[in-house]
Order: structure tokens, then C-alpha cells, then sequence
């Protein structure tokens, strides 16, 4: 077991690698770095800052865009990393760790709670329209859920901010806190401050909640079908226990072993942030920021960001093959 | 040659199974068989109480069983003829005057902006209360002529209105129909062919051949998709290509941060499927490798690689969406469902011109919602595990 994480961990750091290289690759070819689009406007009015553009560049590390000039700034990226340095953000002038660090809380309150809805609405759903299977019930959740997986995360928030933060009045559409409101430094107006976040995160919860039950209700119930068919089951009915206890305790218990998988895909999205959704309510979360550090040219931000994002899918699917024999004792790990 | 001939007579009997629906031309044939034959063949031909079928047919039925792969058919076909015979067919209604007058400038409908100055007449009330009590209702109406006959109303002329652009949103949501499942199609079907080939090498060549094509694949499917979509797609932005040009490139950078779970796929399938004894046989046969892999090793991983593709069509198209959505996709004049949900970023059109951006949400939920449907019918269907 020990052995073979280790090995795991070693052929991570190689993928790791090939990740930073392709990424940063590309983001130095992008069109628009920093230096221009900050300086966009003064060239326009001063032709000394044209003149001094370069050295700026140079300054920034990005003036020489040839291979070889891309391939020094990889090395010199990659120098800092391993000092566990991620650089200065070109937008905040801050180390990288330190505006994910930041910024990451946001997105994962969001996540977590969104996680934990999704949860516990699309299991008994899966396991309901599995035991009625054919049934109208069975296909009026598939349908429905079927619509989360296929609406987009923008068109989605567009309808939810239309319906009940423009027409309704319900809820806030954007950013964390009411612009206008005060609060006072005791404990009353913290919880004040509190519940006015809250109230502004109920639509991007709701919204990335409805989105993603479709994947997890669609994976329960398959995984139940298959369940329902093993010859335990059988064994179980046959000995005459109630058709309750048969499902809530011989197959449910074994629906979850495949979902000790789905660990790989969860950690990346509980910390990463949504960068569709978060940019919709204006929300400064980690992946809001990343969709502005890409517009602006942010190489160490978009890197950082990239990387973490890798290195949590990396972790991720290594968790998930533990589990995995954890909860299943038949899969060995080699 | 002798042999063969001499197992001919045995064989015959069987015949009458396939002839059951064949005239009587065919029993005519049979006839000069010897009586102790014919007995035989009669016996068969009651013994056979089963319809014999091609999986293909098997595979039909059992997914044209299902009412939700119907579902998906009917919603995919109408959207392919939508997108496709849409456009003509507008062509054809050159009774309505903005698209006379696409055709007298040469103009794509896609991209005609409809310069009619409407009038609008604006009205404003005031009510004035007199001193002896009277009320005065005064009625200003100023008209107002526009240079563009743009964010309208559903009309006859407009079927959903026209866009911020004066652009006629129903065709082009035709247009943007045709990108969506052109780009669908050509990257689901790239991404397949690159599967196949580096997932089909992997796993029948096993060892370290194997592990170099791994780690590559792990190397794309740990690169977050979405934010390197909206790198790639920022560069080729800069390559300053023609939008039509521009959608190939597209295909491709999609096309390449996407293959790795289809090579994955393929590979699985095939490690089980080289320990099998057809394999052995090939290599005793002395078959090529190539021939070994892509004929008698691909064509068993088919059923999942359909089932696959079909359900990739969803999400390519999403993809797809999101990025005309983030403005890095298709770009203006060119149609695309998401740059026309991406108009609803403005509040005013958000909240007054639910015509505009609304229609092609919907459609994007269908075409995923098709796919979706037929996917898993496809599945079902295959399944041999499945329930007859």
C-alpha cells in the first residue's frame, strides 16, 4: 500500500509537469499580455510609455516571446515553484498562494453546501427511480434531472436572476454584500454581515445545485439497477425481510461503493471554484478571479490556478483508488 | 473443393427457415429433393419457433423500444432539419421585405441587419387638476424614428424579434443550430479516431509503450478544461483568422483537450479483450498487427465507443456554447447559441427582450437532452446484459 502511493505520488509529480508545460506554453502565446492591455490607454495619449513598453515587459519577464524566451520563463517558473514560490500576481501584486488562499473560501462555501444539497437530493432520487423502474416516476426524474445536466450554467443563472432576483425581488443577484448596507462592529452586525452573504449566495448554490444533480441521480440509479439484480438481493428477499429492509439496508449500503469514485471528481470542483457561475453573480470567488487573471494576461495567476486545479484532480483520483479498496475489499491495489 | 461440395446437400435443409416469406418459386426449387430430405427440412422448419435476427435488428428493436431514445430521435432530427433546411425555406418567403433585401444586396440572412426605420410613438401622459377642480389629461405622442430596426418584437416579419445588432433572431438560431452540431459531429468523431488509435496501441501493445501513452493521457485529462479552452481559444483569437476560419481551429483545440477519456475507454476495452481466445487464433492465423488491432480488436469496443460518442455530442456542444458565451468561440456576425445567450448580460435585454436569448437556451437543452436520450438508449440497447 505505502509503496505503491509512493510510486503513485512519483508518477503524479512527472503528469504535474506536463500539465505546467503545455499550460504555460499557451498562456505565453496568448495575444494580449499585461503589460499591454495596462498600458493600452497611456500609449495612447504618451508616446514615452510606448517607448518604454519593452522594458516593462522585461520587467514582467514576458519581453521575449521566442521559443527560447518562453522556455527560460518555464525554467524560471518552474526554479520559484519548487522554492514554493508561485510568483506575484500581476493584477494584485501579491504572492499567488496568497489571493487563492484568499479567495478559495468563498468558492468552497459555495461548493460544499451545493455538494452536500446534491447529495442528499439526487441519492434518494437515483434509488427511488430505480426501484420504480419504467415507472412514470422513474421517467419524469430522469427527464427532469436529464435537463439540469443539458441546461448551461449561464443560460441557467440568466433565468434564475430574470425570475426571482428581477421579477420576484427574491434574492439579490450579484456580488456578497448589499453595496448600500452598514455594518456595526459588534457581534449583532456580524451576524448581520453573515446573513446578508448568505442571502446573496442562495442563487449560485441553487443554480449550481440544479446542475449538477442530473450526473450523481443518473449514477445512483444505475449503479442501484445493478445493485437490485445481484444475487444477494435475491438471497435477501428470499429469506422473507420486508422489501424496506432489503432496500435501505442490503442495496443501499452496496450503491455506495461506486460512489467512493466519484471522490476524484468532487475535490477538484469543492475547492476550485466555478468560473461560469461565479462570473455571472459578479462573485469573487477563486474562479471569477481566474476568468479575469485570463482575460488580463495574469501568467503566475493563471498558472497557479491551473496547477492547483491539476494537482486536486491528481489527488483526487489517488484518493478515490484508495477508497476504492477500502470500501471494496475485492480491488487490490498494484 | 470436393469436400465442400459434398457438405452442400446437408446444409440444405436449413434452407426453408430463411424461405418462409419466399414465394412458392423457392419450394419449387426444393422439391426435387429426396423425400427423407424433405422430411427433414419440414421437421426444422416446425421446430423453428424463433425469428432469427442480426444484433443489428436486435439492437433497433430493443432501443426503439424504449420511449426516451424515440424522444431523442424526434428532437435530434427536428433540429437537424431546423438548422439545415431552415434557412432555405426562409429564403424562400421573400414576401417579407428585410429578407428581400438580404437577397437584392447579396447578404447572408444570418448576418443581414434589418435597416427599416420603425417609428415608434412614444406617449407620456400627464394629468393636471385645474383650480375649479377639473382634470386636464394631456397626451404628448412624439414619434421616434430608429436607425436600425433592432431589439423588436416577435412579428410577422421578425418570427422572434430582431437582436440588439437588428440581426433576425430566429434565423439565427438556425445558423447557430448548423455550428453547434457541425462542431459537435467533427470533434466527437476527431476525438474518436485519435482515441482509438493511441488507446488501441496502448492496450494491446501493453509494457512500456503502454506506460508512455498513459502518463499522456493522464498528462490531458488533468489539464483543467475549461480554462485552457479559453487559453487556446484567446490565442488563435490573435492568429486575426476569418470567424468561418476560425471554427476549424476550434474543432481542433476542443478536439485536443478532449480525446483522453475516449483513448482511456478504448484501452480498458481492449486489455480485456486481447486475453480472449479470437485473439490468440488471429495471432496463430499469422494476421498483421495493424489488421489484429483495428479489425478484430476496435470493431468489439464499437458498442461502448457509440455510446460514448453519442453522449460526447451533449457536452462538445456545451463546450462549444460556453465559449461562444465567453466571446472566444464563434465569433460575430456568425451565429452561435451562446453569443446569443451572452446578450442577456445586459439587464435591459435580460429583463424586456426575453426573445432574444431565451430560444437558443432551449434549444441547446434539446440538442443535449436528444443526445443524452439516444445515448442511453444506445446503451441500454447494447448492453448484452441487458433484459430482452
Amino acid at each position: 500500500m505505502f509503496k505503491y502511493i509512493v510510486k503513485r505520488i512519483l508518477i503524479s509529480i512527472i503528469i504535474l509537469l506536463g500539465v505546467s508545460i503545455i499550460v504555460y506554453f499557451l498562456v505565453r502565446l496568448m495575444p494580449a499580455d499585461y503589460v499591454d492591455i495596462k498600458f493600452a490607454s497611456q500609449m495612447l495619449n504618451n508616446p514615452a510609455v510606448a517607448e518604454r513598453i519593452q522594458e516593462f515587459k522585461e520587467l514582467y519577464g514576458i519581453g521575449d516571446n521566442s521559443f527560447l524566451g518562453i522556455l527560460k520563463g518555464y525554467f524560471s517558473w518552474l526554479g520559484n515553484m519548487f522554492r514554493g514560490e508561485m510568483g506575484d500576481s500581476f493584477i494584485y501584486n501579491r504572492p499567488v498562494e496568497d489571493v487563492i488562499g484568499q479567495n478559495m473560501w468563498i468558492s468552497f462555501t459555495i461548493a460544499i453546501v451545493a455538494t452536500i444539497l446534491q447529495f442528499l437530493i439526487s441519492i434518494p432520487l437515483g434509488i427511488t427511480s430505480a426501484t420504480h423502474q419504467y415507472s412514470a416516476r422513474d421517467y419524469v426524474t430522469t427527464v427532469l434531472t436529464m435537463i439540469g445536466i443539458g441546461l448551461p450554467s449561464y443560460f441557467f443563472a440568466a433565468i434564475a436572476i430574470k425570475l426571482f432576483s428581477q421579477s420576484l425581488g427574491w434574492f439579490p443577484n450579484s456580488g456578497l454584500l448589499t453595496p448600500t448596507a452598514t455594518y456595526p462592529d459588534t457581534f449583532a452586525g456580524f451576524m448581520q454581515k453573515l446573513g446578508d452573504i448568505s442571502w446573496h449566495l442562495v442563487l449560485p448554490i441553487f443554480v449550481s445545485v440544479i446542475l449538477s444533480i442530473g450526473g450523481l441521480m443518473r449514477y445512483t440509479r444505475t449503479n442501484t439497477l445493478e445493485v437490485l439484480n445481484a444475487d444477494y438481493i435475491r438471497t435477501a428477499r428470499a429469506k422473507g425481510l420486508s422489501e424496506k429492509t432489503v432496500i435501505y439496508k442490503h442495496a443501499f449500503r452496496n450503491t455506495l461503493i461506486p460512489l467512493a469514485t466519484l471522490l476524484a471528481g468532487i475535490l477538484p470542483s469543492l475547492f476550485g471554484g466555478m468560473l461560469i457561475t461565479e462570473k455571472v453573480f459578479a462573485i469573487d470567488g477563486i474562479g471569477n478571479l481566474a476568468y479575469q487573471a485570463l482575460r488580463q494576461g495574469d501568467i503566475p495567476f493563471i498558472m497557479g490556478y491551473n496547477m492547483f486545479l491539476a494537482v486536486l484532480s491528481v489527488l483526487g483520483t489517488l484518493f478515490s483508488d484508495i477508497m476504492y479498496s477500502i470500501v471494496d475489499p475485492r480491488v487490490k491495489l498494484s | 473443393m470436393e469436400e465442400k461440395e459434398n457438405l452442400v446437400p446437408e446444409e440444405q435443409p436449413i434452407e426453408p427457415v430463411d424461405a418462409v416469406e419466399t414465394p412458392e418459386a423457392e419450394i419449387a426449387d426444393n422439391a426435387p429433393l429426396s423425400e427423407s430430405e424433405a422430411e427433414v427440412a419440414a421437421q426444422e422448419a416446425e421446430e423453428v419457433t424463433y425469428k432469427e435476427m442480426s444484433p443489428l435488428r436486435l439492437v433497433m428493436r430493443r432501443f426503439f423500444r424504449s420511449k426516451l431514445s424515440i424522444v431523442g430521435i424526434v428532437m435530434i432530427v427536428a433540429l437537424f432539419l431546423f438548422s439545415f433546411l431552415g434557412p432555405p425555406i426562409a429564403g424562400a418567403f421573400t414576401n417579407i421585405p428585410w429578407i428581400a433585401d438580404a437577397k437584392a444586396e447579396g447578404h447572408s440572412l444570418e448576418a443581414h441587419v434589418d435597416r427599416s426605420h420603425p417609428i415608434t410613438p412614444i406617449e407620456d401622459t400627464t394629468e393636471i387638476k385645474d383650480d375649479e377642480g377639473n382634470t386636464i389629461i394631456v397626451v404628448e405622442v412624439v414619434s421616434h424614428e430608429g436607425d436600425l430596426n433592432n431589439l423588436a418584437d416577435p412579428s410577422g416579419d421578425h418570427w422572434l424579434g430582431t437582436d440588439d445588432q437588428g440581426m433576425d433572431v430566429f434565423v439565427r438560431l438556425m445558423y447557430g443550430g448548423r455550428i453547434s452540431l457541425l462542431i459537435g459531429f467533427i470533434v466527437v468523431i476527431l476525438e474518436t479516431l485519435i482515441g482509438i488509435v493511441i488507446g488501441g496501441v496502448s492496450g494491446y501493445f501493453g509494457g512500456w509503450v503502454d506506460n508512455v501513452l498513459m502518463r499522456i493521457v493522464d498528462i490531458f485529462n488533468c489539464i483543467p478544461t475549461l480554462p485552457i479552452l479559453l487559453i487556446g481559444t484567446a490565442v488563435i483569437d490573435s492568429w486575426g483568422l476569418e470567424p468561418d476560419e476560425q471554427i476549424y481551429v476550434l474543432m481542433i483545440i476542443i478536439t485536443l483537450f478532449g480525446w483522453s477519456g475516449t483513448a482511456r475507454l478504448v484501452r480498458g476495452q481492449i486489455l480485456g479483450l486481447r486475453e480472449q481466445e479470437y485473439i490468440t487464433a488471429t495471432e496463430v492465423m499469422g494476421l498483421s498487427t495493424p489488421r489484429r488491432i483495428f479489425r478484430h480488436l476496435i470493431p468489439n469496443v464499437m458498442p461502448q465507443l457509440i455510446v460514448s460518442m453519442t453522449l460526447g455530442l451533449g457536452s462538445v456542444i456545451l463546450y462549444e456554447s460556453t465559449l461562444s458565451y465567453l466571446g472566444l468561440g464563434v465569433q460575430l456576425p456568425m451565429a452561435a447559441w451562446g453569443s446569443m445567450i451572452a446578450l442577456a448580460d445586459k439587464t435591459e435585454i435580460l429583463n424586456y427582450h426575453m426573445n432574444v436569448w431565451l430560444p437558443a437556451g432551449f434549444l441547446i437543452v434539446i440538442a443535449v437532452l436528444g443526445f443524452n436520450f439516444i445515448g442511453d438508449g444506445l446503451r441500454d440497447a447494447m448492453d448484452p446484459k441487458a433484459k430482452k
